[in-house]
């Protein structure tokens, strides 16, 4: 559906998304991650047309976003961070505005605004002035409009950032509904809202794609690893690193900073999936230390995520 | 074709949505009609030659208020995008908003037809020269709203924007009138290049080819430099 070849952009001389490849099928919910400033809006306004890439190529099925750009745009519905509207308008005549730009026939309109409105459950606002909506109505405002023509793609730059849980939860909930059938782009940096609604994720990082694979699979690598927080009394940090070595040989020891006083901490990572608590206890018990803390922590996609995106 | 209608309707609608459109007819009606009828009666003519000669300095102010906001308004907001991500072209956009600041310009001017209506009572008008003067101005604020456009286009401030617009339509209107200044070799051409002197010819009656070509090529170097800007900032 949308291949995305050697994308580059430069800002002056800042290079904000440095030669991105990427094929998203059709049908497919693609999530994309990344810290502020990675190049997530940099890229979606590439691919809606609003920006011009500085090298590379963005084929929307087969057509050249260099080339055929209104042919694109009509395929295409996208909803702007923060969801710019003209704020002088009634949300109703801007919605016409919009239905009758993107070539909806005169007798349709107000049927398809019918429909929308239900949708996005707009009904109660069509008669209000956009200026006096608050953030989340204004979103959904906003994808009442990259729906319009019942595009094939839609593009959503954070279309949940600034609502409330129960607006997320609808918004969500109307991606997933919708994305059925069509091919959906978001951005977003919240992770579980990534894991509960993508079927794919791609995590950014300075302009460069550093993980692109199934949420599912994402996620199961997420799990393999671990890592387990020990806290004592009464320990020398330095004999302690030296007796847990001796436990297995591919777990490693991290002392961190101590959070009370006489209590050292330590951070034992293992590359396996294996439970070494058992083995900690039992050779801290032939000692005279004393256990604060023994816990263990799965990785979670968060943990991926900020591995992935560290140095930032 | 019907983009740019769909786009200057909206921008068409918008001008009388906000309270601008209220303030700017009103205050170009009041100037020119105290400027106009203040000296009327001294004259004792029954013509609109007073009311066309001062028209392009009133325009060189009030039409760059007009454009103002048609595009800064929309990067300042952010709603540009969402207009450009829409299928619509540069083309379009340009000449769409041109179209509805050219119309609002005819909104205003219209009133102004009932001052040849009435001197018609008390004396003999001259039909020539009014329907010359009308048909001038429209080619004036078609020309002035085309560089109030490719202005809005440069910046998102629209104060900045007012500025740029007025600083162009004001000089040219005055620039035969600063030949002077000027080494005597070029004065042929600058002084073709000023606006004032082909707008007192067509108000005259005179439809001379070309001075509707000159005001023709203003409005599409102004739309032709908007379509550039708008590549350049895309």
């Amino acid at each position: 559906m949308i291949q995305v070849k050697n994308l580059t952009k430069y800002y002056n001389n800042f290079c904000a998304v440095d030669g991105i490849n990427l094929e998203i099928k059709k049908g497919e919910i693609l999530g994309l991650l990344g810290p502020n400033g990675a190049g997530k809006t940099t890229t979606l306004r590439m691919l809606t047309g609003f920006f011009k890439p500085t090298s590379g190529d963005i084929l929307v099925k087969d057509l050249s976003i260099s080339e055929d750009s209104l042919k694109i745009k009509e395929l295409m519905g996208y909803l702007p961070e923060s969801a710019p509207l003209y704020h002088n308008m009634l949300v109703f005549d801007y919605l016409c505005y919009v239905a009758k730009v993107r070539g909806i026939k005169k007798e349709k309109i107000p049927s398809r605004l019918k429909e929308l409105s239900d949708l996005c459950g707009l009904s109660d606002i069509m008669h209000q002035s956009v200026d006096e909506l608050s953030k989340g109505l204004k979103q959904r405002v906003g994808l009442a409009h990259a729906m319009m023509n019942d595009p094939e793609i839609l593009i959503l730059d954070e279309p949940t950032s600034g609502l409330d849980p129960n607006q997320i939860a609808e918004i969500r909930e109307i991606i997933k509904r919708i994305g059925k059938e069509k091919t959906i782009v978001f951005s977003t940096h919240i992770l579980s809202e990534a894991e509960a609604t993508c079927d794919r994720i791609v995590i950014i990082n300075k302009g460069k794609i550093v993980a692109d694979d199934t949420t599912q699979k994402l996620k199961n690598r997420a799990a393999s690893g671990s890592s387990i927080n020990l806290s004592l009394y009464d320990a020398d940090p330095d004999d302690v690193v030296k007796l847990l070595r001796t436990i297995a040989p591919d777990i490693e020891v991290l002392k961190k900073e101590p959070v009370e006083k006489g209590v050292a901490s330590f951070e034992i990572q293992s590359s396996t999936s294996k439970d070494f608590r058992k083995q900690i206890y039992l050779k801290i018990k032939e000692t005279n230390w004393s256990i604060a803390q023994l816990t263990r922590e799965s990785q979670t996609l968060e943990s991926i995520f900020h591995e992935l995106t560290k140095g930032n | 074709m019907k983009q740019i209608i769909n786009i200057a309707a909206k921008e068409f609608r918008d001008y009388f949505i906000s309270p601008i459109a209220y303030i700017v007819i009103s205050l170009f009606l009041v100037v020119t009609g105290w400027f106009f009828f203040s000296t009327f009666f001294l004259f004792d003519t029954a013509d609109m030659r007073n009311f066309f000669s001062m028209l392009p300095i009133i325009f060189s102010f009030i039409i760059p208020a007009v454009t103002m906001r048609l595009f800064s308004e929309e990067m300042n907001v952010g709603s540009y995008e969402i207009l450009l991500t829409m299928p619509v072209s540069f083309t379009d956009i340009a000449v769409g908003k041109f179209m509805a600041a050219l119309l609002f310009s005819a909104c205003m001017l219209l009133p102004t037809v009932s001052y040849p209506i009435f001197i018609s009572f008390i004396g003999d008008v001259d039909a020539g020269p009014v329907i010359g003067g009308y048909l001038g101005a429209t080619l004036l604020a078609g020309a002035f709203c085309s560089i109030g456009i490719f202005a809005s286009s440069l910046t998102r401030n629209q104060i900045v924007a007012f500025i740029i617009g007025a600083a162009i339509c004001f000089t040219l209107t005055i620039l035969d009138q600063i030949l002077f200044f000027i080494p005597s070799a070029i004065t042929d051409v600058i002084a073709f290049l000023g606006a004032d002197s082909h707008f007192q010819s067509i108000s005259k009656g005179v439809i001379d080819s070309r001075d509707i070509l000159y005001f023709l090529s203003v409005i599409f170097m102004g739309l032709f430099g908007t379509y550039l800007v708008m590549q350049e900032k895309n």
